[in-house]
């Protein structure tokens, strides 16, 4: 039989309902790429038990003759931000090592139901905190793309949803989940060759997600193709009563309405994200989406974002006050790390367990957040941040009156060694300046591969949509993937 | 603007992480680093404009007046929510002597 590690989530849905193979021969498959692949650190929690009971059961229900789950058969990787029932649910820190939740988030349960089953729990940067996955308290993962150069050094997959990204570019699993808060689905997905969309703000339930910032924070899928995102973020979205900003509003056929004919539709190309020290190749491979989508049938615009440059540092201000006031949670007290010296009061428990239990990245995220939101300081940093967040919405609102959909890239850069930007955090922020807008915004937005550059790296393009215009983005999506023909795989060294 | 050391060292103190000296060495800089990233929002003239409250404006739900109206997030929950305390003793979470 061909290597089913190959196929993606619809070949391996139709296949195990169609009876070509099975959901458990599936499984297998995967379970050994998982075991295999170590090296990359893509997973921090193995689960092929998880894996072969649901592949077991879709067979068994197959056999039975009963109705099978949009998603029967296939095994996934699960971003390790998701609490899962028995399995340690991490967020990458050492503060919540061993904690086993005693209950399922919404979008894993969602996933469950439609017959999905768990290779594994994913590595990421600690809290969803960082851009290059080595912020990870369980260690850095490693892309499986390696420049062409012949410089051999490891790159980041991204982040932080670097495991997911790492994962499915490598054929551990045909999807995965993510959460992007500024960027974290989009430019992983862009520096591994692979697909990813954060949907509009509310569309996937926060429940059960370890929470970053609350007003960010949306789980999406990552794939290799627009179709297979469609699939999973249909079993992935739907109201939840426990989430308060949940939308409460139907679910969409995304896949069964998919068309890559972009006749009458108009594609705005913002004239901001041309900015200084992107690379020449990312600014080539923007000019093919253009071309393309005008194949598809679209009228290309150009447009105006004018607040894109104020979005990141409006980011860091709001990312960290949330984040200060969510990880307020972690004292050492309920669950996760305790870490007290002995006859030490309440207050020191506190400062130890916090100090001991939270990475560098995430106390200085802490420590900006307490900072903004202090008395004397918080009119000054918070309040004008939401006031600009008001603003970079307001630009988008205004960008619909000539466009459906915007065109722009994913990052600035292909991905980077790792190690490269570890001593300048500030560097770092700055590969999530095309993908923060539409995160402030709430737009739906997604990341599609668009080649190779000159050392053999993938490049993404990005789109971003209306509030609710999932579709449109699946769409342009689709076009871009249907024109770029990205078949290129990694060459296997892990 | 710019923060001194003490500062960082009082900011810490306010979100109850211990800091070490060695620790302050590194993070004043990239403190003040981000500070003087963030501050060029400063230059929007946001006079006219009001802050951002909710991403999708849409109304706060309320929930059925009923008790337990969701199994998963109603009461009689005491063991799941003790099952990864650190330290949990007869029924309750466990802390340091508080009251001296």
């Amino acid at each position: 039989m061909s290597d089913l590690t190959q196929l993606g989530v619809k070949a391996i849905r139709d296949g195990v309902t169609g009876g070509e193979f099975s959901a458990v021969e599936v499984a297998e498959a995967f379970n050994t790429a998982v075991a295999a692949a170590s090296e990359l650190n893509a997973f921090i929690t193995a689960t092929p038990d998880h894996a072969l009971a649901a592949a077991e059961k879709a067979d068994a229900d197959r056999a039975a003759g009963k109705d099978l789950g949009p998603l029967a058969g296939v095994p996934i990787g699960m971003k390790d931000l998701f609490a899962t029932r028995g399995v340690q649910t991490s967020a990458a820190s050492h503060i919540l090592e061993g904690f086993k939740p005693e209950y399922e988030s919404t979008v894993s349960q969602k996933l469950w139901d439609a017959g999905a089953g768990m290779l594994g729990k994913l590595n990421l940067d600690q809290f969803a905190m960082g851009s290059s996955n080595e912020s990870s308290y369980f260690g850095e993962v490693a892309n499986p793309w390696k420049a062409s150069d012949g410089s051999n050094a490891k790159l980041t997959p991204g982040g932080s949803s670097g495991g997911s990204s790492a994962a499915v570019a490598a054929r551990l699993c045909p999807a995965a989940t993510g959460t992007d808060t500024g960027g974290s689905i989009r430019q992983p997905a862009a520096l591994t060759g692979t697909t990813g969309i954060k949907p509009t703000y509310g569309r996937c339930s926060r429940w059960g997600i370890v929470a970053f910032a609350s007003s960010l924070d949306q789980a999406g899928p990552m794939a290799r193709s627009v179709e297979d995102c469609a699939i999973m973020l249909e079993a992935m979205a739907g109201f939840d009563a426990k989430d308060s900003t949940s939308l409460q509003m139907d679910v969409p056929a995304w896949s069964a309405e998919l068309s890559g004919d972009l006749s009458g539709k108009k594609v705005g190309i913002p004239k901001e994200y041309r900015m200084d020290g992107t690379d020449a190749e990312i600014l080539k491979a923007w000019d093919d989406g253009i071309a393309w989508l005008k194949d598809a049938g679209a009228e290309v615009v150009d447009i105006s974002l004018p607040h894109t440059k104020y979005a990141l540092p409006a980011y860091y201000i709001v990312a960290p006050a949330e984040a200060s006031s969510n990880l307020a949670r972690y004292d050492g007290v309920r669950y996760g790390l305790r870490d007290i010296e002995d006859g030490a009061g309440l207050q020191d428990m506190y400062a130890t367990t916090r100090a001991h239990g939270f990475g560098d990245e995430v106390k200085r995220r802490i420590l900006i957040g307490t900072y903004v939101l202090s008395a004397g300081f918080y009119d000054a940093y918070y309040t004008q941040a939401m006031k600009v967040r008001t603003l970079v919405q307001r630009d988008f609102e205004n960008a619909w009156a000539e466009c459906d959909v915007v065109l722009a890239p994913t990052t600035p850069t292909a991905a980077f060694a790792l190690g490269e930007k570890l001593d300048d955090p500030l560097a770092l922020y700055l590969s999530d300046i095309f993908t923060v807008p539409a995160s402030l915004a709430g737009l739906p937005a997604m990341s599609v591969p668009a080649g190779l550059n000159s050392k053999g790296l993938p490049l993404g393009l990005q789109l971003i949509g209306k509030a609710f215009d999932e579709q449109g983005v699946l769409n342009a999506g689709l076009a871009i993937e249907q024109r770029a023909e990205f078949t290129a795989q990694p060459e296997r060294w892990w | 603007m710019s923060v001194t050391r003490e500062e960082v060292a009082k900011i810490a103190s306010l979100a109850r992480i211990r800091m070490e000296e060695g620790d302050l060495d590194h993070l004043v800089p990239e403190f003040n680093n981000i500070l003087a990233f963030v501050e060029q929002l400063g230059e929007v003239d946001t006079s006219s404009v009001e802050p951002m409250t909710a991403v999708i404006p849409q109304k706060l739900r309320l929930r059925d007046d009923v008790v337990d109206a969701d199994p998963l997030t109603g009461g009689g929950k005491r063991d799941d929510i003790l099952a990864n305390a650190p330290v949990a003793e007869h029924g309750f979470f466990g802390v340091p002597k508080v009251i001296e």
